[in-house]
């Protein structure tokens, strides 16, 4: 057989029905992951057309995108504040209930935000596809998993069908070696991959990370790389699993035990790419030549090194996004005054995220007139820095420590940043709007995060450490 | 969904480039339970002013975008979040086709799963409407032809989503129909 790379190993393995010039493959999902926002059209449609979920046991629900992270809302103490979002909770429990779907609802302590829990309970695999009716499902690519972000309509298919209609995509290497710096992290990494090949770049592709920088990545930080797939246009990243992945999901709750254990393993080290393999596309970067990266504009790709200069402004795309940024072209970053810094999201709210943050806020406070947000990405990335004092150390520096979920990642649980406000935020888009109305994002690492709220301005973290 | 087969229509231009689903439909609209009713949050925060008024110098708010049913867009239109909100809004609005020179994957594919036409174009093509904007076109799905005043293009379209589009049939059902193959699939896997 012509070698094959991870991706098209995993594809094969999951053609029910392969494409044709007519028809689309009809392709196996084996993980299903729900949340509140996106799910609720697509149970009305089995409703109405009196359908069962086909398989129930593929499928794990969670509450995340819409629900609150003040301790006194989600404990039930005081009611959910936004109306809406209320209903939205009401309604995954009573689907989940009808449609015999497991469900982490508000107080279970396994719930989190949807690209978090899975990882942490094992359910992630690698070689699995694992889809959901959310863009970051590319995170899960970390394990070798093919995971991709569907509409609600796919939603229902797979609910109906436990498959999704699909043309094969097209692959592309992103090989990075060397060394990564000190204070240069894995979400400075994949933003100067982003920068690269531009937001648009990966479109039509899975891509696949390669290289001896990815292979000495840990599992968390494999998934903030793979996280922001999506932000580079790609359908999936995925990443070759190792030793590093067996080491992580070993005796996880959800992760196979006993000789499953060793059957899956064996099974788990053919999927790497074989050499020789071809890909339609591919890139190379250093790692020694990075640096900590910030964005300046309304899009991920309009990123640059911390100490860099801001572009100026070339066409009228940029033009609009400086105007919104309340930047100029040519001018510094570094120094420029912040109101908001944000850490948390599926991009970089796990634990060795959080003990990077308090590495810089140990023994400092945060600036004067700055609201630092802290939101673990899961109860148990919650529990987990509570039992090494990371609360104490953020608590002590001023920070706002809250229960998971979302949160300032998108504006819509009450979580937001006020119009016109600058806000250091790890999660993983800028976009206008996006942490709030008239919302001005930075997107940076949990360590430029910090090291920018103990200043009050954008600072370059290496400062600190 | 009933059968798409021509579209006439004037076109509304919106020039920028790398249009994310959050200007689309801010994520503050997604509480929402149905699929309707987006059409009037559809671009918010490009549409109304911060005291809900609608703000005059955004396309669709021209007199002149009244009506129109094709949005011509810049290049990966549509990226970020995969909230299909994005397509039901625009559907919701009026349109029917949506032309760029480059669409992004999840977009793409909500959209063509609400009726709503995602097409395609080169540079030349889209700089020509960029460039004249309210330009008449028509779209003829079974020949697959864009024809703008200059003369008509073809475009490409994934062979099964136009044959739904035509029939104004769901890809639902076709999946449905193949519960015999999906069954065998588990069995042997399993086996
Ligand atoms: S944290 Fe942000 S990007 Fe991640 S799933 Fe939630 S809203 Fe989406």
């Amino acid at each position: 057989m012509a070698p094959r790379t991870l991706f098209e190993k995993v594809w094969a393995a999951h053609e029910v029905v392969p494409e044709t010039r007519d028809t689309p493959a009809v392709l196996y999902i084996d993980l299903h992951l729900v949340h509140e926002v996106t799910s609720p059209q697509a149970f009305s449609v089995l409703r109405s057309l009196g359908l069962k979920v086909h398989r129930p046991e593929r499928t794990l629900a969670t509450m995340d995108h819409s629900t609150p992270t003040r301790t006194d809302q989600v404990l039930g103490r005081v009611p959910i504040a936004l109306d809406a979002a209320a209903r939205q909770v009401k309604q995954l429990e009573h689907n989940a209930r009808d449609f015999g779907i497991e469900l982490f609802a508000m107080r279970d302590e396994r719930r989190g935000i949807v690209h978090v829990i899975s990882p942490e309970l094992g359910a992630t695999q690698p070689g699995m596809t694992v889809v959901c009716g959310d863009s970051h499902t590319s995170t899960h690519g970390a394990f070798g998993a093919l995971a991709f972000g569907i509409g609600t309509t796919e939603v229902g298919h797979v609910f109906a069908t436990q498959c999704l209609l699909q043309r094969k995509p097209r692959t592309f290497a992103v090989n990075v070696n060397g060394t990564l710096p000190p204070g240069v992290t894995a979400k400075d990494l994949i933003l100067g991959i982003i920068g690269r090949i531009g937001v648009g770049g990966g479109t039509g592709h899975v891509l696949e990370y390669r290289g001896s920088t990815i292979r000495a990545l840990s599992m968390e930080e494999r998934m903030t790389v793979c996280n922001m797939s999506i932000e580079a246009g790609a359908r999936a990243g995925m990443i070759a699993p190792d030793a590093t992945t067996f080491a992580y999901l070993e005796a996880r709750p959800r992760a196979p035990q006993g000789s499953a254990w060793s059957a899956a393993l064996a099974r788990w080290r053919t999927l790497g790419s074989d050499p020789g393999a071809r890909f339609d596309e591919s890139v190379d970067l250093d790692a020694a030549t990075l640096e900590p990266m910030i964005t300046y504009g309304t899009n991920p790709g309009m990123v640059m090194p911390i100490g860099a200069a801001i572009p100026r402004a070339g066409d009228a795309a940029r033009e609009k996004a400086l105007d919104y940024m309340g930047f100029r072209g040519g001018e510094s970053l570094l120094g420029k005054p912040i109101n908001v810094v944000f850490i948390g999201s599926c991009t970089n709210g796990r634990i060795e995220d959080l003990k990077a943050a308090a590495r810089i806020l140990k023994g400092r406070a945060v600036a004067p007139g700055v609201q630092l947000l802290i939101v673990p990405g899961s109860q148990a990335v919650k529990r987990a820095a509570e039992a090494e004092g990371l609360d104490e150390i953020f608590k002590s520096a001023g920070a706002d420590w809250r229960e998971s979920g979302c949160s300032m990642c998108l504006g819509m649980n009450g979580d937001t940043v006020p119009s016109g406000h600058y806000a250091v935020s790890t999660s993983n888009r800028n976009f206008e709007g996006r942490q709030g109305v008239g919302a001005r994002t930075l997107l940076a690492s949990p360590l430029t995060a910090a090291a920018s709220a103990v200043r009050g301005r954008i600072t370059d973290p290496r400062e600190l450490m | 969904m009933s059968g798409l087969k021509r579209i006439e229509s004037h076109t509304v231009v919106l020039a920028a480039s790398n249009v994310d689903t959050d200007q689309i439909i801010p994520a503050r609209f997604l509480t929402t339970t149905e699929r309707t009713g987006l059409g009037r949050r559809l671009f918010a925060d490009w549409r109304y002013g911060a005291d809900g008024a609608p703000n005059a110098d955004f396309v669709l708010n021209r007199p002149e975008a009244a009506g129109a049913q094709v949005l011509v867009a810049g290049r990966n239109f549509g990226c970020g979040s995969s909230r299909e909100h994005a397509a039901w809004a625009l559907k919701d609005y009026g349109f029917r086709a949506v032309i760029s020179t480059e669409i992004a994957d999840i977009f793409r594919s909500n959209a063509l799963k609400n009726g709503l036409l995602p097409i395609t174009v080169s540079e030349a093509t889209g700089g020509w409407l960029v460039a004249h904007p309210g330009a008449a076109v028509e779209i003829d799905l079974e020949r697959l032809t864009l024809t703008l005043p200059t003369g008509p293009v073809a475009f490409e379209l994934e062979p099964f989503a136009r044959h739904c589009l035509l029939e104004g049939t769901d890809e639902l059902g076709y999946l449905l129909g193949k519960m015999p193959d999906i069954e065998r699939f588990e069995a042997a896997r399993s086996g």
